[in-house]
């Protein structure tokens, strides 16, 4: 009986319940049978349109056309309020299992979408450049059982983000089409043409991952008919196939809200929100929702003063959402510090993102932290053990 | 045939040095990477000509208009970019629908030239242009600039880069799509700024942050009339202070801005360095690129002379740099085509495919362009290549069941187009290989067809007993097709 094994007879939840997190940390290395859900918001998501600080007045300032009208706010507490298109998630909210984290970013930060986004996914200083993506290092580190279907999964989208480099990636669009394909894949050898080399360990992720993954789970949960909505479809029925991940990489795009915010952004929240209501019934209803971490990064936040086309530019720092069955609902980091803005007019950070990368490592998975991140940074306190 | 033997006789007794002959490897190896790729006949041309030579022919084809007639709506009076607005509903969704299909007839029209044109080596450059001054249809709404963008893209494609640096700033489609138009005085819109000194010209980290809020209120003023799609210098929106750029201070304006990005040395080794890794392999070699970026500096920047210093290059040639790229989807699929000599319909199967292979043309997925190169090949991708290839060699047996109506289903973006399905199924129906005509080019040199087919020995020897269009399945399916 191998280790997964021993989980799944046990009952992953249970184990981790009464064995302390030090002395499984120690035994085991990580506990994989946590899923990460990472959803990459593409093109810089507004932060202080997604948590807005309604009870600051420099914001309505900096903000005369794009201010988020202090009565439409979903009120979080005296200060913090969500977007109203972000309504569907209030449940979460009040269920305490939203974790709202504001005012996250780095030192030195880049207004450059590639370059940040590549600070992002490898976890590197803003001056550093690094190849391998973050959980890449980390699984290289403590590697994900091999009897899983793959390390990670990137669900619609072809940028492997912080899983490049050298884990066992799948990327699909759906199972049922990634199955019937996949009999054109043969696993091939090794060759020293690293092009060649590349193709040759897809090919053989392919193999392994056809010969784990199967069928078609029916959930009782509607998905929105968008292509987000399918995403999370497809990221439900990995789940439930069982085949063993992870992390689910999934991705919305069109936040590089230069122009034309208010409606497109508005649009981009509400496929974001009510997507992931539908993914926390569909895994509730496979009883996974409390082995499940879903957690949102974007390249940066947007510049607190609008622009005069009607949107945004690059910013900093910004506010990201955690969610997941074992999260302590609640606000973290800080609030936007508006009066204290650099000189491009761009907000300070409260929280590093590797802080919440070592929260999934150290507090989510058990792993170790400091390796993987090249550094140590203090894990919040967010999930519940 | 004797022809034939004489040319065996040179890939034979091939010396990689400069005077000889190219003989078929090399050939085979300059075609591939300038042409998409090459059949038999045109790699034994090429294979008696020097390596001078050789790039010499093929730059000396280049320059010209394409020549596949433009759709007929560029002929058609200016579509205004304002015309959504006040549009109701309905109405807006038919103009969409409209939007929509013109963009794909120029995505059309595009392959097409790629699949028909004396020109390989031009449509490479467009497309590397394209890739490098990024613009995407889905902002910038107007299948008419675009087409124009194109055009501009290709009369410059091999002549010079500072020329088409201070055209494509002003090239309305490119004004759209980083925002220029909304870069006023005393509100900058830092976008184009930005992505000129990044993307088109220096390279990353090259420039600090004040230099792009310098730059950008030097191009303060540059916009487009939305009417008449065309550049406009709007005065009273520009900022004539003093802006200070990389070390130099003035009233500059934009183009002032340009030269001095032009000036900087890092710009031809940036545009040199993205060349070798569009054509020669994935890492530059840093002394070969200073080399070679100083030519196309004290050129005046004609590229030419930089391309034909880089395919005439020792290290173009080098066997470790064969078969070290990796076909991008346009390449695997108009070079496939290409290749075996395939007769097609309506490109609106290989439209499709190219996107669904991660490259919709008119349409990188942002500012930066295709990431190319391994970012190629996933899980997804490299199945939906090896189904493409399937597809594409079996179409001669799935002809009866198609035309039965059975046997493939049109991808569901077909059903946006006018007739899409039906248009869709045609055009596979039109889909054509002649094996048995291309194969008898090998007859009596059978060993040159996996030569041809594949940039170097295939990773699975396929089975003893495979020839024929049997044969060439197992090659295309070879992991080493995907290389180039």
């Amino acid at each position: 009986m191998n280790r997964r094994d021993f989980l799944s007879a046990m009952g992953a939840a249970s184990v981790s319940s009464f064995v302390p997190r030090s002395a499984f940390a120690q035994r085991s290395g990580a506990s994989y049978d946590r899923l990460l859900v990472l959803v990459e918001l593409k093109g810089g998501n507004d932060g202080l349109n997604t948590v807005v600080p309604y009870a600051d007045f420099a914001y309505s300032q900096l903000r005369p056309r794009l201010a988020i009208p202090r009565d439409q706010v979903l009120q979080l507490d005296q200060q913090a309020g969500l977007h109203p298109a972000l309504e569907p998630l209030m449940a979460l909210w009040q269920g305490r299992e939203l974790a709202v984290v504001q005012g996250v970013g780095y030192p030195g930060a880049n207004l450059s979408h590639f370059r940040s986004i590549d600070i992002w996914d490898t976890a590197s200083k803003s001056n550093e450049y690094l190849t391998e993506g973050w959980l890449a290092r980390a699984f290289g580190a403590v590697p994900v059982p091999q009897a899983y279907a793959a390390d990670g999964v990137v669900v619609g989208g072809a940028e492997m983000g912080p899983l490049r480099g050298g884990v066992r990636t799948i990327a699909l669009t759906n199972p049922e089409q990634f199955l019937r394909q996949a009999r054109l894949a043969a696993p091939a050898g090794q060759s020293s043409n690293a092009a060649l080399q590349h193709i040759l360990k897809v090919e053989q992720n392919i193999v392994r991952a056809a010969a784990r993954l199967h069928g078609n789970h029916a959930f009782a949960t509607a998905f929105p008919a968008h292509g987000f909505g399918n995403a999370v479809r497809t990221a439900a029925q990995l789940v439930a196939s069982g085949a063993g991940v992870a992390v689910i990489k999934l991705s919305l795009g069109g936040f590089d809200t230069h122009s034309g915010q208010p409606v497109r952004h508005a649009q981009l929240l509400k496929a974001f929100a009510e997507s992931l209501v539908a993914l926390k019934g569909a895994l509730t209803e496979i009883g996974r929702w409390d082995a499940t971490l879903v957690m949102t990064y974007s390249e940066f936040g947007r510049r607190p003063r609008e622009n005069l086309s009607n949107g945004t530019d690059h910013g900093t720092a910004s506010a990201h959402l955690v969610m997941g069955g074992r999260v302590k609902g609640g606000l973290y980091g800080a609030p936007p510090e508006l009066a204290r803005l650099d000189g491009s007019g761009n907000l300070p950070f409260a929280v590093d993102f590797r802080d919440l990368y070592a929260t999934v490592l150290e507090r989510w998975w058990g792993a170790d932290a400091p390796g993987a991140l090249n550094g140590r940074f203090a894990a919040l306190d967010l999930v519940r053990t | 045939m004797l022809r034939g033997c004489v040319l065996l006789l040179a890939w034979l007794t091939a010396v990689p040095a400069a005077g000889a002959a190219l003989g078929i490897d090399d050939a085979r190896h300059l075609l591939n990477r300038t042409s998409f790729a090459a059949g038999p006949a045109d790699i034994e041309t090429f294979a008696a000509l020097t390596r001078e030579q050789a790039v010499d022919r093929l730059l000396s084809w280049t320059g010209r208009p394409a020549v596949t007639p433009p759709p007929p709506w560029m002929g058609e009076p200016f579509e205004s970019l304002r015309r959504f607005r006040g549009m109701s509903l309905d109405e807006r969704k038919l103009a969409l629908r409209d939007l929509f299909q013109k963009a794909f007839e120029l995505q059309s029209w595009w392959l097409t030239e790629m699949l028909v044109t004396p020109s390989p080596l031009t449509e490479k450059m467009t497309l590397f242009w394209h890739n490098h001054f990024v613009s995407s249809q889905q902002k910038v709404r107007s299948p008419q600039l675009m087409h124009r963008q194109n055009a501009l893209l290709r009369r410059h494609a091999l002549g010079n880069f500072g020329e088409l640096l201070h055209a494509v700033a002003r090239d309305p489609a490119m004004v759209v799509y980083l925002d220029s138009a909304s870069n006023r005085k005393g509100q900058p819109n830092e976008n184009f700024a930005r992505e000129v000194m990044e993307l088109f010209t220096l390279g990353e980290g090259k420039y600090t942050e004040l230099d792009i809020k310098e730059a950008a209120r030097a191009f303060t003023g540059w916009g487009i009339d939305p009417d008449r799609g065309e550049f406009v210098f709007r005065r009273l929106v520009h900022d004539d202070g003093i802006k200070a750029v990389l070390g130099r201070s003035g009233n500059f304006n934009g183009d002032a801005v340009l030269a001095i990005l032009l000036a900087q040395p890092q710009t031809a080794e940036h545009i040199v360095a993205k060349l070798w890794r569009e054509f020669v392999s994935p890492e530059p070699d840093p002394a070969a690129v200073g080399r070679i970026a100083k030519v196309f500096r004290e050129s005046g920047y004609e590229i030419g002379p930089a391309l034909r210093a880089l395919l005439t290059a020792d290290d173009f040639y080098e066997p470790r740099n064969r078969a070290a790229l990796i076909k991008s989807p346009v390449e695997l699929v108009v070079g496939t085509l290409r290749q075996f000599s395939f007769t097609t319909g309506e490109p609106l199967p290989f439209v499709l495919s190219t996107a669904q292979l991660g490259q919709n043309l008119l349409a990188p997925p942002n500012v930066k362009g295709w990431p190319g190169g391994e970012a190629w090949i996933n899980s997804t991708t490299l199945l939906a290549r090896k189904a493409f290839l399937d597809r594409l060699f079996r179409v001669e047996e799935t002809r009866a069941m198609m035309a039965a109506g059975g046997g493939m289903e049109p991808p569901k973006v077909a059903e946006r187009m006018t007739e899409g399905r039906q248009r869709f199924l045609q055009a596979m129906l039109d889909v054509q290989f002649d094996g048995g005509k291309w194969l008898s080019q090998f007859d009596d040199r059978p060993q040159l067809l996996r030569r041809v087919v594949l940039a170097a020995a295939p990773a699975q020897e396929p089975p003893a007993d495979a020839q024929g269009l049997d044969l060439i399945r197992h090659l295309v399916q070879d992991p080493v097709y995907q290389l180039k």
